[in-house]
């Protein structure tokens, strides 16, 4: 496994880099939130990424995509997060997507596969069901009634859970809460009968959504992957999704960094430059150490999903918490070290703080995954 | 079969037949282990150890990429990964540890003339010769480039005159590298050259410095009108700075490693793993350590650990752009390597800082002295502060004041 891009990825990384900075630069995202936009994305945008291929990344040609695996869609969402790019790229091209390619039977890639690479079809993984993540303790049951399956429970922080038209939900088939046995993934249009979506309002103005299951009645064609083993299925899905996600989280912690360090440099302060500083100077190369670290990390967690390695669930939590602490760090001496200003809400720095707790917690914060790391290792 | 199996196969047969059964794992652990360092006046407990190190010295796999010429194995990048794995496979011990391959050898191939490299590098290769390093002095810490040991022109020698100070093993090493100052004092690095010196020469002497772990692995070393030959001066007079720092790279780079559990090189302390020692201190449950406050530091420890790994790895794949990655692998490992001993100080209880005696193990009272010789891999090839002064200056452009 070597950990460099390889020429088509470091293409899609420059590809996406120029579209973050000249179509949605942070601007963008503030005019949403700003507007109270319903969806917290941009349609235009979306289309444009579309036009691009980047909803297809992880889709085989036969059914639109472009293949270019998970390394591809990561560098692609690292740029975009370097702008806080707000979409459904995360939500629709890494968890749908991945899961219909690797999951779907042969109709569900049919019905669902070409729409999501034509950016027609979004969806939304629905798994948690309290403050923490936790898929053991999936309480929503899903109980078999013939040819049928009857869903009731909650689902809470689903991401995209307010815009998208397919919800791949976890539930519970038979065992109880706090085993990773007895559950089964499926497949659900957000418009059946019984669903009740509740936007929420989070700190850092992105679309996610509380939903509620009421005697929704799914048949067993909907069922993703096989019945009763869909908690092993789902941690597959969530560790390609933990690490996208931490490379996204690597973006914003560059860009947060980035943006000081251009403060250091412009700043004055009893007559001199803040960045000639011994004590900030410092920080800041301790910090350059600490990136340093998370981009090895990720990269290495990218190219173990893409070459199918048995290191992939530790290199996943590996990455995960490593983004989670430097994301964690970067993003408080970011406002710290830009004073004032920092926590004003007219000054772009308090978003990536505001992200930042957001995106720890998503998927199993630093925590969860330092725990998770230490069973996988052994001790 | 194509070359790279070949040698591959080649390789597996010769150190199959070669590697002493003491020099493998699974070794009869009442077979005493030597720290192999070469040189004249070694000595060794376990006769494989030299018998290890003259076939690796003979081979030239002591540092396999250096070209045949020079004594070296002659091999290119995927032979050496073979060989590698090879040795790992069968958990083969380095057979020698040597400052002449970790920093001389690589600056001598870059600076040293034709006759330099073919009089000195091949003993290096084979432990004949064991190095030590003359940088540092007392007035001289970070501050290196200020040095003032003399070097005057008497013809066709030098006379040395000054004080080194944290020369590692220099009462046991034949020779020394050394920054000798040949010209002016400023500008301060203009003046400085890079010399070799036989430590056998009239006027050279040396004297231990305990350090808080109770060890001299260091000396102080004075030279008092030491005649040095001019053929032993490296590259350009007055012109050592840029050779002193090459070597410091290669210093770092080294020091570096010691971040990385295992690494049981010298000064790099304890190899011992903090899994098994936090088990065996605090208690096992499920496959688990019993404690879960330490078990969850530990957890964070090792995180980071492999995480670190894995930047060495992309640097290594990015094809090494050396100096300021340097320096953070300098930082990094030392601190790290700091915190992994005080883990296993810590996770060993009262155990942990046994200094003497018989009521303890033998590995709990080695491992309190490794954790304290940590505490001067921060100091020593550049302090902590001086890498990330470095980092914010040449890698990040913050401005100075």
């Amino acid at each position: 496994m070597k950990l460099i891009l390889t020429e088509e990825e470091q293409f899609l990384k420059d590809t996406a880099k120029n579209f973050a900075e000249e179509r949605c630069p942070i601007s963008h995202f503030r005019s949403l939130r700003d507007n109270n936009d319903p969806i917290l994305w941009d349609k235009e945008i979306w289309e444009e990424m579309t036009k691009l291929g980047w909803p297809g990344i992880l889709i085989p040609e036969e059914y639109g995509g472009s293949n270019f695996g998970i390394t591809g869609i990561s560098v692609i969402l690292r740029e975009c997060a370097k702008t806080l790019t707000p979409s459904p790229l995360y939500a629709t091209g890494v968890l749908g997507a991945f899961s219909i390619t690797n999951f779907g039977s042969s109709e569900q890639k049919q019905n669902y596969l070409p729409k999501i690479a034509s950016g027609e079809l979004t969806t939304a993984l629905a798994i948690d069901e309290s403050s923490h993540h936790n898929p053991a303790n999936t309480e929503m049951t899903a109980k078999k009634d013939g040819k049928k399956f009857v869903l009731d429970g909650k689902k809470t922080f689903v991401i995209d859970g307010a815009s998208a038209d397919l919800l791949i939900v976890l539930a519970r088939t038979s065992g109880n809460k706090g085993e990773m046995s007895g559950l089964t993934l499926f497949l659900i249009n957000s418009n059946n009968p019984g669903i009740e979506k509740i936007k929420l309002d989070m700190a850092d103005s992105r679309n996610y959504a509380n939903i509620n299951f009421n005697n929704v009645e799914v048949n067993t064609e909907s069922i993703l992957g096989d019945e009763e083993t869909g908690g092993e299925t789902a941690e597959n899905i969530l560790d390609i999704g933990r690490i996208a996600l931490a490379s996204e989280m690597l973006g914003n912690a560059e860009a947060a960094f980035e943006a000081t360090l251009d403060y250091l440099k412009q700043r004055k302060q009893f007559g001199v430059l803040i960045g000639s500083f011994q004590a900030l100077q410092h920080r800041a190369a301790e910090m350059f150490c600490e990136l340093e670290l998370t981009k090895s990390s990720v990269l290495a967690a990218m190219k173990a999903a893409d070459e199918g390695s048995n290191e992939l669930q530790r290199l996943s939590s590996l990455s995960k918490t490593i983004a989670g602490e430097t994301l964690h760090l970067v993003s408080n001496e970011a406002v710290q070290m830009h004073g004032g200003i920092g926590v004003t809400d007219e000054y772009d720095i308090g978003f990536f703080l505001k992200r930042a707790r957001v995106a720890e917690q998503i998927f199993g914060s630093s925590k969860f995954h330092t725990e998770r790391y230490a069973n996988i290792s052994g001790f | 079969m194509n070359n790279l199996d070949k040698f591959r196969a080649e390789t597996k047969k010769w150190l199959d037949e070669n590697c002493p059964p003491s020099m493998r794992s699974g070794a009869d652990p009442s077979i005493p282990i030597d720290e192999v360092w070469g040189g004249r006046n070694a000595e060794y407990k376990n006769p494989e150890s030299k018998l290890w190190l003259d076939r690796m010295g003979e081979k030239g796999w002591t540092m396999p990429t250096v070209p045949k010429e020079y004594g070296g194995g002659g091999l290119n990048k995927e032979e050496v990964k073979i060989l590698n794995e090879e040795m790992f496979l069968i958990g083969a011990r380095q057979p020698l540890l040597s400052f002449g391959i970790w920093m001389l050898a690589p600056v001598l191939l870059e600076y040293g003339n034709e006759e330099q490299k073919k009089e000195h590098i091949p003993k290096i290769l084979k432990g004949e010769i064991r190095w030590c390093q003359g940088y540092s002095e007392p007035g001289s810490g970070s501050d290196l480039a200020s040095l003032s040991t003399k070097a005057e022109d008497a013809g066709d020698h030098f006379l040395v005159n000054g004080q080194k100070v944290w020369t590692s093993y220099a009462d046991k090493a034949d020779w020394i590298f050394a920054l000798v100052r040949t010209g002016a004092k400023e500008p301060k690095h203009d003046g400085i050259s890079f010399v070799l010196i036989d430590m056998a020469t009239k006027g050279v002497s040396t004297k231990p410095i305990t350090l808080i772990s109770g060890k001299s692995p260091f000396c102080e070393t004075f030279f008092d009108n030491v005649e040095v030959p001019k053929e032993n001066l490296i590259g350009e007079l007055n012109a050592g700075w840029t050779i002193a720092k090459k070597l410091l790279q290669h210093e770092r780079a080294f020091i570096s490693n010691f971040g990385l559990a295992g690494a049981t090189a010298a000064g790099g302390g304890s190899g011992r793993d903090i899994v098994s020692i936090a088990k065996k201190h605090l208690g096992e449950e499920n496959g688990k350590i019993k404690n879960s406050f330490y078990r969850t530091e530990i957890a964070s420890h090792k995180i980071k650990e492999h995480a670190f790994g894995l930047t060495l790895k992309r640097a290594a794949d990015e094809g090494g752009k050396a100096s300021a990655t340097a320096s953070m692998f300098k930082l990094y490992g030392t601190e790290h390597n700091k915190k992994r001993h005080e883990l296993m100080v810590a996770a060993s209880g009262v155990d942990g800082v046994a200094w003497d005696g018989d009521e303890f193990d033998q590995d709990d009272k080695n491992l309190t002295r490794a954790w304290l010789r940590t505490k001067g891999n921060s100091i020593e090839g550049g302090t902590s502060e001086v890498q990330l002064n470095v980092i914010s200056k040449r890698v990040l452009n913050l401005p100075s004041q």
